[in-house]
């Protein structure tokens, strides 16, 4: 087979993943409206740890401020919904883009470790932010309802309208970081990770480089955010806190470190595991459910996400590349152990 | 000046503790070159084994002493059992499998013991001392003090006048030439582990008396507020930690005394933005090899 071009394939994917939306109940196309959140932040964390090496423990904090530019930029437009909605999105990509350059600018002074201090130290102080700033404190704000069109209202309900949002912003968040994956920017992120003086010399600037991987990594996961806000109507921190952070470090680890197809894997299992796990434990005894509750699945994901590491670092993508005969691959993806 | 002088003495207690967390990750970052994420959740799975042995014997002294050696035990299982088989020089996995390590400890302790927050009573009282019309430490807060001093400067005497010392420095800056020189560089990476979440398991230990009661989440805050202060002090540098340490815990004290509770952690966020911005490897950092 032909490899077809990039766009092509991605849309290719949404028509298929629209048209998949019908065989869903409405709760199961809200599900997919969240994983579908996962994957466009995922997928800018896998592309950031895989490719430069820079560990985020902070994607849900840019997430949040995908949210919040979401819901101000909508709830300032008028107009038709289309260009609510519009409007929404770049407020999204502006507001995430924005604090990943941020991020990113400090992130290119510093290694392993400390960056995933300072990222831990930004999910910590988000709730502290949300209350300090005008920006509604713990109750969040609301992000205008998105109603399905008059053309489609016999045909569809909301939650499969918004799915529906939710599949093509995802495509809109993660196709362009595929090209700029396989294209110069991703060697040259490539070339950062192997070696910083070698690069430095072939005039590759590292600094430059790992801002813009923080920058390109940031606004998908704001767009993230801002499918959250369509989908829930509101953005509050509560939702983005450590544990969902982690959350998406498990995805991303445990789809395989650096790839997007990874990334889809894995951020179907962190939405829909908890929830299979959280329906099983509700057949246990009470008090023993409600332990269990939340807990087992986070449990299971610590324990496989420790297995991955340690047993077979590349994840889900390696795996799957063993079914599909192993067609050489363009790039080694890095594994888990790729900074220095 | 009153409440500067109440705001303060809480603060130098409050920095004890977190020093001395801090002091734990140093010591871990030195034996073997990983930020250990897990250590929050380590210590606290050893405060509960405090909690159960002073449940049990009704003696806080023999409950401090079981959380000691708990943390010790656990500290030595998570490096022989878990760190010691990633590839060495690589800090990406290391903080992966820790993360991993968190998740695992405190969703298993939630499933052992529930989620509620349990009360944990101090041995001395929490009532401060009046001097002079000034409420300054309370009787706990001196408890805590010298306990973290006690423990800092014992692990300073080890680590700076000690063979052993030596020979866990000498593991830590060079492995190689200190196997060649006949240090087991194995055991003292163990043995750093150890002492860590030993020290760890103290100061969560002290801190929780003091905050709403003992839960799997009880050292988070502790933990992100003692990384920010390792990385402040510089991850390498034990006097950095300590300084640090009780410059945060002035800082938070102060910030939530005179402004708000909710700004500390943003004040100690753009404390280390501010640190890292100046100097990336921290204030006490020695200096690296260039690379260009």
């Amino acid at each position: 087979m032909r490899r077809l071009s990039i766009p092509l394939r991605a849309l290719l994917i949404t028509v298929l993943a629209i048209g998949g939306t019908f065989g869903l109940d409405p709760f199961r196309n809200y599900q997919l409206a969240t994983a579908a959140a996962c994957f466009a932040a995922v997928a800018g964390l896998t592309v950031l740890v895989g490719l430069t090496g820079q560990l985020s423990l902070g994607h849900a904090v840019l997430m949040a401020s995908g949210g919040y530019g979401f819901a101000f930029a909508a709830s300032a437009a008028t107009g038709p919904a289309i260009l609510v909605l519009a409007a929404g999105l770049l407020g999204a990509v502006a507001v995430s883009g924005l604090l990943g350059l941020l991020l990113g600018l400090a992130a290119a002074r510093l290694r392993g470790p400390y960056l995933a201090g300072l990222t831990l130290a930004l999910v910590i102080a988000l709730p502290s932010a949300a209350n300090t700033l005008p920006i509604g404190g713990d109750q969040g704000l609301r992000a205008p309802f998105l109603p399905v069109p008059e053309a489609l209202t016999a045909l569809i309900a909301v939650e499969q309208w918004h799915a529906w949002l939710a599949i093509i912003v995802a495509a809109l968040a993660v196709t362009p970081l595929v090209m700029l994956r396989s294209g110069r920017a991703g060697l040259r992120m490539r070339a950062v990770l192997d070696d910083e003086t070698a690069s430095r010399l072939s005039g590759v600037d590292p600094g430059s480089v790992k801002t813009g991987a923080f920058v390109a990594s940031a606004v998908p996961a704001g767009l993230g955010g801002a499918i959250l806000a369509i989908a829930t109507q509101q953005v509050a921190p509560g939702g983005y806190g450590l544990a969902f952070s982690l959350l998406l470090v498990v995805a991303a680890v445990v789809g395989g470190l650096g790839s997007i197809g990874g990334a889809a894997i894995g951020s179907v299992l962190v939405v829909f595991f908890p929830w299979v796990v959280d329906e099983l434990v509700a057949a246990a005894p009470t008090d023993l459910g409600q332990r269990l509750d939340g807990n087992l699945a986070v449990l299971v994901f610590g324990a496989v996400i420790v297995a991955v590491t340690v047993l077979w670092p590349g994840g889900a993508a390696r795996l799957l590349d063993r079914f599909l005969a192993a067609r050489p691959r363009r790039f080694a993806t890095p594994a888990t152990n790729t900074e220095r | 000046m009153d409440r500067f002088v109440f705001l303060f003495s809480a603060g130098l207690a409050r920095g004890a503790v977190l020093a001395l967390f801090a002091l734990s990750l140093v010591i871990v970052w030195r034996a073997a070159r990983v930020v250990n994420f897990a250590q929050a959740a380590l210590a606290v799975a050893a405060v509960y084994a405090a909690f159960a042995v002073t449940a049990a014997t009704g003696s806080y002294s023999a409950g401090l002493a079981a959380g000691l050696a708990s943390g010790a035990l656990l500290g030595a299982l998570a490096e022989r059992g878990l760190m010691r088989r990633l590839g060495a020089n690589a800090p990406l996995p290391g903080i992966i499998v820790a993360i991993g390590l968190v998740m695992v400890v405190q969703a298993g302790l939630a499933i052992g013991f529930g989620p509620e927050h349990r009360p944990m009573h101090p041995p001395f009282s929490q009532r401060p001392f009046v001097i002079g019309g000034v409420p300054v430490l309370s009787p706990y807060d001196l408890f805590t003090l010298i306990a973290a001093g006690v423990v800092m400067g014992g692990l300073a005497l080890l680590f700076n006048r000690s063979s052993l010392g030596l020979q866990m420095r000498a593991a830590a800056f060079a492995p190689e030439t200190a196997r060649l020189l006949g240090v087991r560089v194995s055991r003292m990476v163990t043995l750093g582990w150890t002492l860590a979440v030993a020290a760890a398991s103290l100061a969560a230990l002290l801190l929780v008396p003091n905050e709403l009661g003992l839960n799997p989440h009880a050292a988070d805050l502790l933990f992100v507020n003692a990384f920010a202060v390792a990385v402040i002090g510089g991850l390498d540098s034990p006097a950095g930690a300590l300084i640090a340490g009780i410059g945060v815990g002035l800082l938070g004290s102060l910030v939530t005394g005179y402004v708000s509770a909710s700004a500390s952690p943003l004040a100690v966020l753009a404390l280390l933005t501010l640190v890292l911005l100046v100097r990336p490897g921290g204030l006490f950092a020695a200096k690296e090899a260039r690379t260009a």
